[in-house]
């Protein structure tokens, strides 16, 4: 750990040598945070690094094995949310925690005691509305709301008890740049007026921009705690990737190639409507050939994930012509909820890849053989065929996955693959291997389908980008402000 | 045709009853996002119980023991899903289960294996002054043991809470959300219990109701089926209380027919009769769903504890 | 972490006697409760179970056929994630169908063992059909088998009922039951083993055949994927969730329906309405203990068999009600789900949290 220089002493929320385990994870090994009152914090840090984690500890989610919370100075316990809530800490998660069936206002109520008034609370919602400028409809329901409006309520229900601490979980992840922006400057006119912010992220310009004081987690460890205005993006690089940072940096320079490859995805004016009869794209025309990364942008919401569902095959197009090769590996986002069953082992996960179209009779002593050929290959931990998939960390469940798309069936490599998010909550050796195999198989010939909601990831593998916005994609140029532009429509 | 319709309507009334108190305990338990297979047993637990407390200290200890009985089943079903996460459905059918062999075994070892008529005191009618002298519907309505009308109650009181308190709210936001619920400071698994333990109770009185109110004596399984049925009437009554106990009159109406085509002086085989209510059950089911949104989170696995 | 075959029998066999041990502990301690003579309540457990040849052959393999039937009636559809509480129905279905079948084809016109094979088939059939009717409306309006299955258990229940009061009533119309099926077309006793008939090799080999189809079959393994996670399932492995659930839920009900079927055609030779002691309920007991795998199903259900068999000697020369085994067979099914839950929680206690937060 580095030595960190003393922050002011007004200290709002402060973390002392926090430790957690999960298991055999150490997600947290002697993290520290200290959060000037009237400051933005940005606390930042690779996936996995444990900034969530440190944070939900804050909020009372985690409870931490070791170290100290201390409130404006004062040691306290923090064990679940309402102690969080009773002494002025707010958190806007990742993930939204309302409930979309419920009103803005009946979400902003949650939590609180006694006789429910639900116009008291309109008139509350309204009061927040007009202190911060949120456009917030206390009545109408979450589920209803853009993704932006919902992150609005979210920090709502913060206000609306008093929280005087507010902690930001990647809160411009979901948002579109221009989005981003208000959202910043509101945050600072926030602390501005006392209070005070906590902003996870890992865009160090974005905490450059905004924050007072910075603080960088690395494996679980505060690594770097300075003054936002004594710090360059390349330090704080340095702090996040750590002796990783070459390894990465060496990945990100290898490709360029000639696309002139067979075409292997074609969509001529394709349609996808969704269950409800609504359209999520109306007319995408775009070719995808063997040997390219097509890296996919859009804000969450604008049919990126029903276009990528439809190119492997998984939803059926309501017009259009689509031409797609019948096999095509497919890495969700959801790993759990679609990808592996958790409970069986690690052979059965790799058999369940077309079992919808097997016959007859299952070879498993050849099922075991070939999966533990790719475990090897795939340098999966451990590497032992009948070990419960659930047993797996996160990355090497992710390693399964992304080995068994792409080899088809017999071993035979897949010469189509479609991801999504692949490395959503992996650490960054799991990261690296994952995005070193995703540019192997597109330098073997296949042709590479790449979403990701983290634009430097697409950035990164990308040969070219293909936008997604208004119901309709397009390809722009290679660059971020471009691509940001087209994300929202403005370019 | 006064002579039918009364009838009718209190033997509707009759059956609806511990219907609906078993009911407006499953319709919380639901809201809270699980269901519980369990509430058959927690009403043989109660009518068990109502045995028991009534033969030992009248009609007032008759209901305690019932409710104590169905608490009981109710803290077992926590037991075994809040606390050992245990799968629901397979821990409900077992809770039932054991509720049919303890009840059975106990009652032929306290009250031997003869099932003579026991003697014990059931609970009078009580007629409401004024309402009860009604023409057709007041002797049906109004005219009834005192638990009728806590049942009466029971649902406007249950769709207050749901809608105009803070609990209410809670237990709602833990139905759709648990996530969402726990963020906001809420106990998840505390208003879980808490909706599991006030189920069973319900359920222990439902089964209170069918000894002391209406049948004066205990029959081994006596319960038959009431809890499942209980369960379909929650969908029915589209997690709604008073959705609820419109379904519970409904069932109760479907059964009173039995009676009004014997005393009309029609025939059609019994069973025909006994059958309806679940006839009814599985097309309104068809029909309700669909229409209706199920709580988000009901009968999934319930998250790890952390 | 190597699994020599030996080892893994070995811990088969411990727990098979931990589970005994656990048995007779908790009915010691049930009778203690209870105030009964243990010492005489457990001898005529164990007399009427195992204590003799006739007492195993014709109590407890008896009442075991048609608990191994529903036992994998239960397993496949559980391993399928569909919740058929509906077994008890299904039986009653095939019982009933069996019978009409019977009843109706005048021996002569076809030979005895055709009409047999034809009503177990045709019990098979029913069965089928009673859970397609579960199968169908969750299909099509998305309602929750659990409920519907339990429905459709009460409306068996009562079409049996009227059944045995109204158009297959005994020729006398006195009692609540069908006509007696004549000797020749019931099935072939085993030699030398009373009351045991040859029910008992069907339902071993449908056992076996079960246990096999989840072992190698592709279409087994496509079960076992949904009921472990439906989104995986169709995702990941391309399998028609919905079709696949369905099939599940109506070869359940077919092997319960069989179950009907050869109870009818080996043991009570008539159809009254309480034919089944609940053995539709009694087989979600054996297929839990039975871990879902039908091949343990053929000991579990054979367990059950003895259970049911020693209460009823346990109230007849014993005093001790019978209702006691239901007790314990409840306690079994709670011993087995939340020991489940705890080891879930024990192996991903060793890799990653199960809700690890999105960032960790």
């Amino acid at each position: 750990m580095t030595a960190q220089p003393a922050l002011a002493t007004a200290s709002a929320l402060s973390l002392e040598s926090i430790a957690k385990r999960y298991g055999s994870f150490v997600a947290l090994d002697g993290a520290s945070l200290q959060v000037r009152t009237g400051t933005v914090h940005a606390l930042l840090g690779e996936n996995g690094a444990g900034k969530t984690t440190l944070m939900r500890i804050a909020y009372g989610l985690v409870r931490p094995d070791a170290g100290a919370v201390l409130v404006d100075g004062a040691r306290v316990t923090i064990t679940t949310p309402s102690d969080a809530i009773a002494l002025g800490i707010g958190m806007v998660h990742q993930h939204f925690t309302l409930v979309p069936v419920m009103t803005i206002a009946e979400n902003v109520a949650l939590g609180a005691h006694g006789m429910l008034d639900i116009g008291r609370v309109r008139a509350r919602v309204r009061d927040i509305a007009d202190r911060t400028g949120f456009a917030l409809d206390p009545s109408a329901r979450v589920e209803s709301l853009s993704v932006g409006a919902q992150q609005r309520v979210e920090i709502a229900k913060a206000l609306v008890r008093d929280a005087r601490v507010l902690i930001l979980d990647e809160p411009t992840a979901v948002l579109a740049p221009e989005e981003s922006r208000v959202l910043l400057a509101w945050l600072r006119s926030y602390a501005d007026a006392g209070n005070s912010v906590v902003l996870i992220t890992h865009k160090l310009g974005e905490a450059l921009s905004v924050a007072d004081d910075v603080t960088v987690l690395r494996r679980g460890r505060t690594v770097l705690a300075e003054r936002g205005a004594s710090t360059t993006t390349e330090a704080l690089a340095d702090a996040m990737l750590g002796t990783d940072s070459a390894a990465v940096v060496a990945s990100a320079s290898a490709h360029a190639r000639s696309l002139d490859g067979p075409i292997v995805f074609r969509a001529q004016r394709l349609r996808l409507t969704d269950g409800n009869g609504v359209d999520r794209l109306r007319d995408a025309t775009f070719d995808v050939r063997a040997g390219e990364i097509v890296g996919i942008a859009g804000i969450e919401g604008s049919g990126q994930r029903d276009l990528l569902r439809a190119l492997a095959g998984r939803i059926a197009p309501s017009a259009g012509e689509l031409i797609r090769p019948p096999e095509v590996g497919f890495i969700p986002e959801d790993r759990h909820h679609d990808a592996v069953l958790l409970d069986r082992d690690l052979s059965e996960n790799v058999v369940l890849r077309g079992a919808g179209t097997r016959r007859g009779i299952i070879d498993w002593k050849s099922a075991r053989a070939g999966t533990e050929a790719l475990l090897e290959a795939f340098d999966v931990r451990p590497p032992d065929s009948r070990t419960p998939l659930r047993a797996l960390s996160g990355g090497n469940q992710q390693k399964l996955v992304v080995a068994r798309e792409l080899h088809a069936d017999a071993g035979v490599k897949t010469h189509a693959i479609v991801a999504e998010n692949p490395t959503r909550g992996l650490d960054i050796r799991a990261t690296a291997d994952i995005h070193a195999r995703l540019r192997q198989a597109s330098a073997d010939g296949a042709a590479v389908v790449l979403y990701s909601n983290d634009l430097d990831e697409v950035l990164l593998l990308a040969t070219r980008v293909l936008v997604v916005h208004g119901g309709t994609v397009r390809e722009v140029a290679l660059d971020r402000d471009t691509i940001g532009q087209a994300m929202l429509g403005t370019g | 045709m006064t002579d039918v319709i009364a009838p009718f309507l209190a033997a509707t009334i009759r059956t609806a009853v511990p219907l609906a108190l078993a009911a407006m305990g499953e319709l919380l338990v639901e809201r809270a996002g699980l269901i519980n297979i369990g509430l058959e047993g927690a009403i043989l637990a109660g009518a068990f119980g109502a045995l028991v407390g009534a033969s030992a200290g009248g009609v007032a200890a008759g209901f305690v023991a019932a409710l104590v009985a169905g608490l009981l089943v109710g803290a077992l079903f926590a037991l075994c899903v809040i606390v050992m996460r245990a799968d629901q459905i397979i821990a409900g059918t077992a809770l039932t289960l054991l509720s049919v062999g303890a009840t059975g075994t106990l009652y032929r070892t306290l009250f031997g294996s003869s099932g003579a008529a026991l003697g014990i005191p059931t609970s009078a009618p009580f007629s409401i002054p004024g309402l009860s002298a009604l023409p057709v519907v007041g002797a049906a309505l109004f005219s009834q043991p005192p638990i009728t009308y806590l049942a009466y109650l029971l649902g406007p009181v249950l769709a207050w809470w749901l809608s105009r308190t803070h609990a209410g709210l809670a237990l709602r936001a833990v139905g759709e959300r648990p996530e969402a619920a726990e963020a906001a400071g809420i106990n998840v698994d505390r208003m879980r219990t808490a909706a599991i333990l006030t189920g069973g109770a319900l359920g222990g009185i439902a089964g209170g109701t069918l000894v002391l109110a209406q049948a004066g004596t205990f029959a081994e399984g006596m319960s038959a089926g009431r809890g499942f049925i209980a369960i379909a009437i929650v969908v029915l009554g589209r997690w709604t209380p008073l959705g609820v106990a419109g379904g519970a009159l409904l069932f109760g109406a479907a059964s009173a027919l039995q009676f009004a085509f014997q005393a009309m002086g029609w025939r059609a085989p019994y069973q025909l009769f006994l059958v309806a209510p679940y006839l009814l059950t599985l097309t309104a089911l068809a029909g309700a769903v669909g229409r209706a949104r199920a709580p988000a989170a009901l009968g999934k696995a319930l998250e790890p504890r952390r | 972490m190597p699994h020599s075959r030996s080892r893994r029998l070995l811990g088969e066999i411990a727990l098979a006697v931990v589970v005994l041990a656990a048995i007779a502990l908790s009915s010691a301690l049930l009778l203690l409760a209870g105030g009964y003579q243990v010492g005489a309540g457990l001898r005529a457990l164990w007399l009427g179970s195992f204590g003799s040849w006739y007492a195993f052959t014709s109590s407890t393999l008896v009442r075991a056929i048609p608990l191994m039937f529903t036992g994998c009636a239960v397993s496949v559809a559980f391993r399928a994630g569909v919740f058929n509480i509906g077994a008890e129905g299904q039986f009653l279905s095939g019982a009933a169908a069996a019978t009409a079948l019977v009843l109706a084809l005048p021996l002569g016109r076809l030979p005895a063992p055709v009409l047999i094979v034809s009503a177990l088939l045709v019990a098979t059939a029913a069965g089928a059909a009673w859970a397609a009717i579960a199968a169908l409306i969750r299909a099509r309006f998305g309602v929750l088998e659990v409920i519907s299955t339990i429905m459709l258990n009460f409306v068996a229940l009562y079409a049996v009922s009227y059944l045995v009061r109204g158009p297959l009533q005994e020729p006398t119309r006195v009692y609540p039951q069908s006509a007696t099926i004549v000797d020749a077309l019931h099935l072939p006793r085993i030699p030398g083993a009373g009351r045991l008939h040859v029910g008992l090799v069907i339902a071993v080999l449908s056992t076996v055949l079960a246990g096999w189809f989840f072992r190698r079959a592709a279409a087994g393994f496509r079960l076992i994927a949904v009921g472990e996670s439906p989104s995986a399932a169709a995702s990941a492995g391309g399998i028609d969730v919905p079709r696949t659930m369905a099939r599940a839920l109506m070869a359940s009900g077919g092997l319960a329906g069989l179950a009907g079927g050869v109870e009818v055609l080996g043991i009570t030779f008539a159809l009254y309405e309480n034919i089944s002691p609940g053995y539709g309920y009694t087989a979600i007991a054996v297929a839990l203990l039975a871990g879902l795998d039908p091949w343990r199903v053929l000991l579990t259900s054979m367990l059950f068999g003895a259970l049911e068999a020693g209460a009823g000697a346990m109230q007849r020369d014993a005093g001790v009600p019978s209702s006691l085994v239901s007790v314990i067979e409840a306690l079994l099914i709670l011993a087995v789900v939340v020991g489940r839950a705890a080891r879930v929680r024990r192996i991903s206690a060793s890799g990653m949290p199960l809700a690890s937060p999105p960032d960790a």
